[in-house]
């Protein structure tokens, strides 16, 4: 049990000391993007959860981010002030909508963010449920495809409904008041507040998955990865055990697509791309599959990267790679003591071991 | 496992230690979010081309009020959040003068916001109305208006006695916006929209779409696109044997597009700024020099016809510096009022007059309508 | 709806089939050959197109379209050498995500090494405002190119695969891999050999509908996307129902835009694949009981 949680407390020492370094060399501003890719590993680990442990590859899990952040920059942003009947009104007291004054001084009514999250999260796993009921069915080529093919079609709806913004996307999304005085959002001012949030929404996010794998359903689930009918001669509900993986998954995407779109102030169709869709896969791979540490030290690390523009012009290009020689040359990931013997043994010609 | 944990600590750290590095006084920082790559890489490369030709070119001469120009380019890949992430950067990390860009509109909304608080001038290179409007005392824009292109157009359809028209639109910011002021203008100018499709920017056959708006008995089709794919409505278009003429947006100035449409682009119609056609301006035209020397410049450096988008950053660029010039001193807040102030700056999209009201700056004589003869852009007008 | 116009759906329908069914033989081959789906498939199309269009500024242009389908057939060659031909059993998920990353790397080469501007050949016959006119129904002379094309492509294909040595051999390979290795068949070989005729079919492809479609360096991905979906409609694996499902795609999306605004176009042919991937695996020509038997 201690052993469980000893990274947990290391973990959330590195972040602290990443926050004391950037404040005693002045330079705070890494923490925007830092706090951009907590978001971004919240989607990872679950996805991690999915991947690695259950087996089941997504290939659309942007889809779910997107849904998550659609909803809230939708329902935070539409007026209904023109509308202001007697049940808006009671709405309003109810704390459901909420007044605000917009960048020039016009008002606003529009659904109080926290309404908005809640109906995002419950809208992404309703999906979520909806979707893997048939689509966690298929296995291998057919599964990928499967996913993939939602991931498009989520792709396309953002892209072609107008009062989605098509290709624009939704802008001018307004802070996410959590608590008082504790908001999400981009403001300089709120960056440190905002980078403890989102890491440690991380961290939680890890200690429920870390719980989960060492639980009875985690054991199952891996047990599906190793051979599902074996799994389900002896018992196991692979189907559910399998669909309910992907709903939790599911949901770290949405609340992800949620908090980013208000740090943000906004969400584009990118977000719902199929690029995105398999980076999410590379860094999930590059961490190890059945790895959650992996995954989450890889996606801080490589979307920090992405985020501040290292990779330029490459970009993409640089996760293709990573993809490619992650699986074939360490299938087991790159965050592993036994690494170098592997690639030994590639070399020698017997490296299917890993496999 | 604690091994790799150090190791990765200290990859972050010196990530950290690269990152806040020398920060020299001395240079005037211009950062510039541009999607050089991803699916609005025809618009950003040619703008973050013309951008180091002319930063170089300014530096040669001396920079800016004795101070050197420094040129930050960041790829956005046309993507929302990395535009936000590099805006954040550009703001607070490296202290930029200037922000040039984004390239899209979808980009440019979602920083239109964070320049604005951050008090940086920002020059965008998109389109889209609404980057000017509501305007935001800090965010300007260049490229001319869409709704100056839509009126070009109904003004050439009214002397060509057209009333009925279909509409082509792509699934992108740039014909999105120009549909909703299609939608928005035709009726004060007597214009009907018999049909009206948007098709996907990488479409890679439109007959189907072509045949519908045919089959509404319009008379002239009216393409809205900045992508590839607008020269394939053309083809497809002349294919089925629709006979009307096809106007087409200021998206078309790029002549690669004509050469893709071959034969079918002959005829076509559209607004433009005079970059294209500049070598056959009459010589007393204010803008002739300077898209001359921008054209001849660009192709001889890049081996690559110069398009209009690249324009738009020459313009940036340009109104960025005369205002640094004008105002007498590299000060934020005295650069953005001299912005508001500058008149009668010759740019490559027409004669920019700014004002308080006004962040474009352009008006409708920014445009020439053009037409395509022998694969070649000449004014309708010769 | 007149006739005039549902003719005219029928053709623009046609015209996407044919490209999307030159695209799902391309999967069809390597699948049969090895069991995994190359999602890089669409990047053959692209390279095959691309190449053309360079080589056609030298060559003349029969000559710039063999060459081209010669160097993409040696690109299929070296994919398969550097990235699948020396894993051992490797598993179905590992596969996919390798072939995912090909097919970026693929791309972002395209981009580094071509530039972001779109591309073109000139029509084989006539121009681009040319078009044969039946009735009230008009038709691009390329269309009939590159129907005419293709079915010259799958006739030789089933020849190559009925009637020849080697073709025999990869069958053999392709209906049981340890019973052909003893018989002395080299199935390695075999892979690397269908990385090279399915990279050459999809620069046939590419080739040949760059003049209608144009070609970009990320003009493969969305290809790909739809040929997958027509692989599957037709029952993976099965190129002469390739051809079948890539028309009943092809025709339906041109008459989707008459009840549907374009925009969901895409959804159409992917909500369909979903459709197809949850009732009926192996696809509407395929047999349920021989999909069963296949190893996922």
């Amino acid at each position: 049990m201690r052993g469980r949680y000893l990274p947990v407390a290391a973990f959330a020492g590195l972040i602290v000391a990443i926050q004391m370094a950037t404040h005693f060399t002045g330079s705070g501003y890494h923490l925007t993007q830092l706090t951009m890719s907590a978001y971004y590993s919240l989607l990872a680990i679950g996805l991690c959860l999915l991947v690695g442990y259950a087996g089941q590859i997504s290939l659309g899990h942007a889809g779910f981010f997107a849904i998550g952040g659609y909803i809230t920059a939708l329902l935070t942003t539409h007026d209904l002030s023109s509308r202001a009947g007697g049940a808006s009104r009671w709405l309003a007291k109810a704390g459901i909508l909420s007044f605000r004054i917009d960048l020039y001084g016009g008002e606003l009514l529009t659904v109080h963010p926290w309404v908005a999250c809640l109906v995002a999260v419950l809208a992404t796993v309703g999906i979520a449920y909806a979707v893997g009921g048939p689509v966690l069915k298929l296995k291998g080529h057919y599964l990928a495809m499967a996913t993939l093919g939602f991931g498009v079609i989520i792709y396309r709806i953002v892209l072609g409904t107008e009062f989605l913004g098509a290709a624009d996307g939704i802008s001018e999304v307004p802070p996410f008041a959590i608590l008082p005085g504790l908001e999400v959002s981009g403001k300089a001012a709120l960056r440190v507040p905002n980078y403890y949030l989102a890491w440690g929404l991380v961290i939680a996010g890890m200690v429920l998955l870390l719980n989960l794998i060492h639980s009875r359903e985690g054991r199952a689930l891996s047990s599906i990865h190793g051979a599902e009918d074996a799994a389900e001669a002896m018992g196991i509900p692979t189907a559910r055990y399998k669909l309910s993986a992907f709903a939790l998954s599911a949901a770290f995407a949405g609340l992800a697509g949620v908090l980013l779109t208000h740090y943000n102030g906004g969400i584009g169709p990118s977000e719902a791309s199929v690029m995105k869709s398999v980076r999410y896969v590379a860094i999930v791979a590059i961490g190890g599959m059945a790895n959650l540490w992996g995954t989450l030290l890889m996606s801080l690390l490589l979307n920090y990267l992405s985020l501040r523009g290292y990779f330029g012009t490459y970009d993409d290009a640089v996760f293709g790679a990573i993809l490619i020689l992650i699986m074939l040359f360490a299938p087991g990931g790159l965050l592993r003591r036994d690494l170098l013997e592997e690639v030994r043994d590639v070399f020698r010609g017997n490296g299917e071991k890993a496999s | 496992m604690r091994r790799k944990r150090g190791f990765i600590c200290a990859i972050v750290a010196l990530a950290l230690l690269v990152g806040a590095g020398v920060q020299a006084a001395d240079p005037i920082k211009v950062g510039a979010i541009l999607s050089v790559t991803g699916p609005a890489s025809f618009l950003g490369a040619p703008e973050a081309k013309t951008l180091e030709m002319l930063v170089e070119e300014q530096n040669k001469k001396g920079g800016v009020l004795g101070r050197k120009i420094e040129l930050i380019v960041k790829d956005s890949g046309a993507s929302p959040e990395k535009a936000f992430s590099f805006a954040k950067q550009l703001m607070e990390e490296d202290k930029v003068f200037a922000i040039i860009g984004p390239s899209t509109s979808g980009e440019t909304m979602k920083i239109k916001g964070v320049a604005e608080v951050g008090k940086t001038i920002l020059l965008s290179c998109a389109a889209a109305e609404v980057i000017v409007n509501p305007v935001a005392k800090y965010v300007f824009k260049t490229p001319q208006k869409d709704s100056d292109a839509v009126v070009k157009i109904f003004q050439q359809m009214k002397t060509m006695k057209i009333s009925k028209i279909g509409v082509l639109s792509s699934n992108t910011g740039f014909g999105k916006a120009g549909e909703e002021q299609i939608m928005k203008l035709a009726p004060e100018h007597g214009i009907t929209v018999l049909a009206s499709e948007v098709y996907d920017k990488a479409a890679s056959d439109l007959t189907a779409e072509v045949t519908k708006v045919k089959a509404a008995g319009v008379e002239a089709i009216l393409n809205w696109s900045i992508e590839p794919a607008q020269a394939i409505v053309i083809k497809n278009a002349r294919q089925i044997g629709f006979k009307g003429p096809i106007f087409q947006s200021h998206g078309f100035g790029n002549i690669k597009y004509v050469e893709a449409a071959g034969e079918a682009a002959e005829g076509v119609l559209f607004p433009a700024g005079r970059l294209l056609v500049a070598d056959v301006l009459p010589n007393s035209n204010p803008q002739k020099a300077l898209l001359v020397k921008y054209k001849k410049d660009y192709e001889s450096r890049y081996k690559e016809e110069a398009s209009t988008f690249g324009g738009h950053a020459y313009d940036a660029f340009l109104i960025l510096v005369k205002a640094i010039e004008k105002a007498g001193k590299v000060d934020m807040d005295a650069v953005r009022a001299t912005i508001e102030q500058l008149t009668g700056v010759v740019g490559t999209g027409g004669v920019f007059n700014f004002s308080t009201t006004d962040h474009n700056g352009l008006n409708i004589d920014a445009f020439e309508m053009l037409t395509v003869r022998k694969g070649k852009f000449v004014p309708l007008a010769n | 709806m007149n006739p005039d116009l549902f003719f005219q759906y029928v053709v623009a329908g046609i015209t996407y089939g044919t490209i999307y069914a030159v695209v799902a033989i391309g999967f069809n081959i390597i699948y049969n050959a090895t069991g995994i789906i190359n999602f890089a498939q669409g990047e053959f199309v692209m390279l095959g197109g691309m190449t053309a269009v360079t080589l056609s500024r030298f060559l003349p242009l029969p000559v710039a379209i063999l060459g081209a389908v010669a160097v993409t057939t040696v690109i299929g060659a070296v994919i398969d050498i550097l990235f699948i031909r020396w894993l051992r059993g490797p598993s179905v998920l590992r596969m996919i995500i390798i072939t995912i990353g090909v097919s970026i790397l693929v791309r972002e080469a395209a981009l580094h090494v071509w530039g972001e501007s779109v591309r073109a050949l000139p029509y084989f016959t006539g121009t681009s405002v040319t078009s044969i006119k039946m009735g009230n129904v008009y038709i691009s002379p390329q269309v009939l190119w590159v129907v005419g094309v293709s079915a010259v492509a799958v006739v030789a294909l089933s020849a190559f695969f009925n009637y020849t040595m080697l073709g025999r051999q990869m069958r053999a390979c392709a209906a049981n891999r340890d019973a052909a290795r003893l018989c002395g068949i080299s199935a390695k070989n075999m892979v690397t050999l269908s990385f090279m005729l399915s990279a050459g079919i999809g620069a046939i492809g590419g080739a040949v509908v760059c003049p209608i479609t144009y070609v970009q360096y990320d003009s493969g991905t969305p290809l790909a996307i739809k040929g997958f979906t027509v692989a599957i409609l037709g029952g993976i694996g099965n190129s002469a129902a390739a051809v079948g499902a890539g028309m009943i795609l092809g025709i339906l999306e041109s008459f989707s835009i008459w009840v549907l605004p374009a925009a969901y176009k895409e959804v159409i042919s992917i909500s369909l694949l979903l459709l197809i991937l949850f009732i009926r695996p192996s696809g509407i020509f395929g047999s349920a009981e021989e999909a069963r038997l296949k190893e996922f």
